[in-house]
């Protein structure tokens, strides 16, 4: 229709999917007019600051807040006394355990919440949280979680050391959260009695946090005189904070407004509820004022959601050939002291079923355990897809230690292993089924770009050389990721279905608002939300406003994480487009008084099949939906989308890392890091590479030097960035990027989630590139972090460091 | 009640005046007295470079300096960084190049920049790492804070750059 150039530049007026639109975030953020929870001022506003448990278990005899109240400014102190005629001492968490907000009869890790200041400004707040004197008595603390369940073990829970079962099942010991099992353990078995070769290999997914730069923080308003309350918040899910609050209060939902303005930042740390946001609505609706609270970076890594903490046992059957048959995995997972591990609620262990990879597997069994410890709560986050990471690493890694045993190339025994392209839509052996996925180009592309035989080669020739003093290591990674949580059959959050939603309102002069019930904390959602509905319905993205975050304006959405954003919303997004469209065609075709059979769209107009001059914009159908429509229709052009997904996306990955390793100092260096990710149809490839960027250096900060250690008597070590690893663009890696389009068949625009592929992936890239360096000298796995000198006292125990 | 004083500095080029206790930090008396929220605190340790404003000529962390040691002070933050209403080549830069993400370090990330490229107008990319290491990020990667950094020296030392969003219309160039 038309001519070509004229179509191209319609084309580009549209600004749509797969063009590396620039961002609609970028201009208030580059002059610091972002507008973050602790921009925001109201009047009246006060300032709460958390006074907090230095002991990691301890009976509370006594708090004693008369001089803190005396101190002027000071507007209130609350305790758990002050909580408990609420009910609000302990709240409900998303795993179906609850969690104190203000420590009780005891603390159970250390900088627990004990007491809340309220005062003028945080300068006050903080001189008051040093005047409330609590008395102590220590006790013992459980930090090993392979020791939780000793019979002799001190009880870590006494709110609910009786209880039989929990919320996902029978308890065998006080401090035994869950067992979960899935896959089919005796035909496992069987495969392991009777296989060729077996490996097994215990790993650990060392305790890690995502430390967004903006910590966590609200300001809650409670308007008496009104009767509602506001809460600005760093969610990332606002809507089902809302539902949270109003089941914990007496308030309707209709009288809460949450409202996640821009977030610094989120990878997971801002999906549950912290006690800082409790005690501040509490103290908000006691003094009738705004009460901020904005924690600090120290108080951020020793009290909110942590990652990981995954004590791994895999086990692969297999033929001499390398064809695995069989893989059965042991796992004890440390929660912390309470269970507010964010997770679907059937699925304690979230998604860590995708444990089998990329790989036809035909049997597998999982069995995992998780227990109590005197630490901080939390569990999933910093991108991990509700335990993909784990999963990944896990499979990945025994993939490697199988390979070593048999002495098969570690390229070479994913390509004998992979799921062939033709056998998806792919039921794995633990009940997921795989959407779509072409590994072995994929794995084959990255591999000539890197010039992996050369590389093998210079590899040998290393080893063979005694007098070298750096290693060097080849990491292999295939992953196979599942976002886009999910399907209201066997997923929700609170007993809310998961699905996520889309409003578009077109206004007179063509142009739209539209909200989603995700809510981006820097992943571009208002810019490419903005180039599906441009696509799909004909309206420039550049006329279009997004809006996420406003639980009063914004539909019911489950909010972003698990890289669901555009898996669900985004499907939401597409379908709500096509309402507007296929209406927008109807008032077209009454329009140019034609049937609306004879009228079909073409990228930003309506035009009648075999008469191209005859045609309407989109532009003018919106001016008509206002005053000229076919008679019985509704006026105006909106339209609406609840997105149920019928099944999570499958995107996947083939990663390479090339790194040196030291043996004098253990100090590593990345040499190469290429990353091809295959998420399907690509809406933004600029917004895609950032994502990429981001999570790989995530990836590299938590494979080579991440941690939170703790002390026999349950000190948190290195929780500032005094230790803690945040790589600076100094040690960060240049990265190498690619990739391949294998859409999504049931997603209506083909697009997988992506965005948490990177750090997913990388880490055990990481691992595997620093154990290949030592591969030849029989080593099969390293836990992280491979820092320099933990790496060095690898070195060391082959005697590696001698000159 | 405590002991407070008037400090007298210049913030984005005018003159302003503050009362603070001795004990008030820079970033505090920006962004809470002087309503300019773009310096950001993502740390206490010294370590995130989130608070960094331009200060005598320095790149400073303003968690790190006390408001009264800013008397008779330049200082110059985020806000002030576009002139005339035409956007600073490192803002242009960010925005093109895709230097950011979320935001929460852009503000400190461009006035980290802006002094880097007064003292070295054309850094290698290990240059810009290095000096730029002061400040932390957890949603790039840095790579394109790297490619922000050069396509403004690239637009200050006058060579010619490819720009196009929206709000960097061929008549800013």
């Amino acid at each position: 229709m038309g001519n070509l150039d004229t179509n191209l530049d319609r084309l580009a007026a549209l600004e749509g999917m797969g063009c590396s639109r620039k961002r609609r975030e970028d201009p208030r953020f580059i002059q610091g007019k972002g507008t973050y929870v602790d921009d925001v001022k109201m009047p009246g506003m006060l300032f709460g600051v958390m006074v907090r448990s230095p002991y990691a278990h301890a009976r509370v005899k006594r708090i004693d807040k008369s001089r803190a109240l005396a101190h002027p400014g000071v507007h209130a102190v609350l305790t758990a006394d002050d909580l408990k005629p609420l009910k609000l001492h302990w709240m409900p968490t998303l795993a179906g355990d609850v969690q104190a907000v203000l420590a009780d009869t005891k603390v159970c890790f250390q900088n627990q919440e004990v007491a809340f200041v309220v005062a003028d400004d945080r300068y006050v707040a903080a001189d008051a949280a040093e005047l409330v004197e609590v008395e102590y008595e220590e006790l013992p603390a459980v930090i090993d979680p392979l020791a939780a369940l000793a019979a002799d073990a001190p009880v870590i829970r006494e709110d609910i050391q009786d209880k039989q079962a929990g919320a996902h099942g029978a308890r065998k010991h006080p401090n035994h959260i869950f067992t979960w099992q899935i896959g089919d353990r005796d035909k496992t078995d069987r495969v392991f009695d009777n296989a060729e070769v077996t490996v097994e290999q215990t790993m650990l997914y060392p305790r890690v946090h995502p430390c967004p730069l903006e910590t966590c923080g609200c300001v809650a308003s409670f308007d008496k005189a009104r009767g509602d309350l506001t809460v600005y918040i760093t969610s990332q899910a606002p809507h089902v904070v809302r539902t949270v609050v109003g089941l914990l209060s007496t308030i309707p939902e209709s009288k809460i407004r949450i409202i996640s303005p821009d977030i610094g930042g989120g990878f997971g740390n801002k999906v549950g509820v912290y006690p800082g946001y409790v005690t501040s609505i509490v103290a908000s609706i006691v003094l009738g004022r705004p009460v901020k609270w904005i924690e600090s970076r120290a108080e951020n890594l020793s009290s909110t959601a942590f990652a990981r903490d995954y004590h791994m046992t895999g086990e692969l059957a297999a033929d001499r050939d390398g064809h695995i048959k069989a893989l059965r995995v042991q796992v004890t997972a440390d929660h912390g002291a309470f269970d507010a591990c964010a997770d679907p609620t059937k699925w304690p262990a979230g998604m860590f079923h995708v444990c089998t990879g990329s790989y036809a597997i035909p049997n597998a069994f999982v069995s995992v355990d998780g227990v109590y410890t005197n630490k901080f709560p939390g569990g999933v986050a910093y991108r991990c897809s509700f335990r993909v990471t784990e999963a990944v690493y896990l499979i990945e890694r025994m993939v490697d230690v199988l390979a070593q045993k048999l002495g098969i190339d570690k390229a070479e025994i994913r390509l004998r292993n992979f799921i062939r392209k033709e056998q998806f839509p792919y039921t794995t052996p633990l009940g997921l089924e795989y959407d779509s996925g072409d590994y072995e180009p994929a794995l084959k592309k990255v591999l000539a770009a890197v010039d992996y035989p050369a590389l093998r080669a210079e590899q040998a020739a290393r080893r063979a050389d005694p007098t070298a003093e750096w290693l060097m290591g080849i990491g292999v990674v295939n992953f196979t990721e599942i976002v886009g949580a999910g399907p209201s059959k066997m997923c929700d959050i609170l007993g809310v279905g998961m699905f996520d939603s889309c409003e578009i309102r077109v206004h007179p002069d063509g142009s739209a608002v539209a909200r989603m019930g995700t809510i981006t904390q820097g992943q571009g959602h208002q810019t490419t939300y903005a180039q599906i509905i441009a696509s799909e319905a004909g309206i420039p993205a550049s006329v279009i406003t997004v809006e996420e975050g406003d639980t009063s304006t914004a539909p019911y959405g489950l909010g972003t994480y698990g890289s669901r954003s555009t898996p669900v919303a985004g499907a939401a997004v597409a379908r709500a487009s096509r309402k507007i469209r296929e209406k927008a065609r109807h008032i077209a075709a009454h329009l140019l008084e034609a049937s609306p059979g004879d009228v079909e769209f073409d990228l930003d107009r309506f035009v009648l099949k075999g008469s191209p001059g005859q045609f309407k914009t989109v532009k003018e159908v919106a001016w008509a939906a206002y005053n000229n429509v076919p008679e019985g229709m509704e006026m105006g052009l909106e339209a609406v989308d609840y997105y149920d997904p019928p099944n999570f996306t499958f995107p996947f990955g083939a990663y390479v890392c090339v790194l040196d390793v030291s043996r004098y100092t253990g100090e590593t260096k990345v040499r190469r890091f290429y990353a091809l990710d295959d998420c399907g149809t690509r809406i933004n490839p600029m917004i895609i590479e950032g994502q990429i960027h981001g999570g790989l250096t995530e990836g590299f900060a938590v494979a080579m030097g991440q941690e939170l250690p703790y002390d026999e008597s349950g000190n948190l070590l290195g929780g500032t960035l005094l230790d803690y690893f945040v790589p600076t663009a100094v040690e960060t890696p240049h990265w190498e990027t690619d990739f391949t389009v294998t859409p999504s068949p049931h997603h209506p625009i083909g697009a997988k989630g992506v965005a948490e592929s990177p750090h997913v992936g990388s880490i055990p890239c990481f691992t595997a590139a620093v154990v290949d360096a030592f591969a030849h000298l029989g080593v099969t796995h390293m836990n992280m972090p491979h820092n320099a000198y933990r790496v060095w006292q690898q070195c060391r125990a082959l005697g590696l460091t001698r000159q | 009640m405590t002991n407070r004083t008037v400090v007298s500095f210049k913030l984005n080029g005018k003159e302003t005046d503050v009362i603070v206790e001795p004990r008030e930090l820079l970033i505090h008396t920006l962004r809470e007295k002087c309503l300019h929220t773009g310096p950001h605190i993502g740390c206490e340790t010294s370590h995130c470079g989130a608070c960094t404003v331009d200060f005598n000529g320095m790149s400073v962390k303003s968690c790190t300096l006390l408001t009264v040691q800013a008397e008779g002070a330049e200082v110059l933050t985020v806000e002030g960084l576009a002139q005339g209403g035409e956007l600073h080549a490192l803002q242009e830069g960010f925005m093109q190049e895709h230097g950011l993400q979320c935001g929460f370090c852009t503000p400190g990330m461009l006035m980290r920049a802006y002094r880097l490229l007064r003292e070295n107008p054309s850094p290698s990319d290990e240059e810009i790492r290095y000096w730029m290491a002061g400040n932390l990020c957890r949603c790039t990667g840095y790579q394109n804070i790297v490619k922000a950094v050069q396509y403004a020296a690239r637009k200050l030392r006058g060579e010619a750059v490819e720009t196009s969003h929206p709000l960097m219309t061929a008549d800013t160039h």
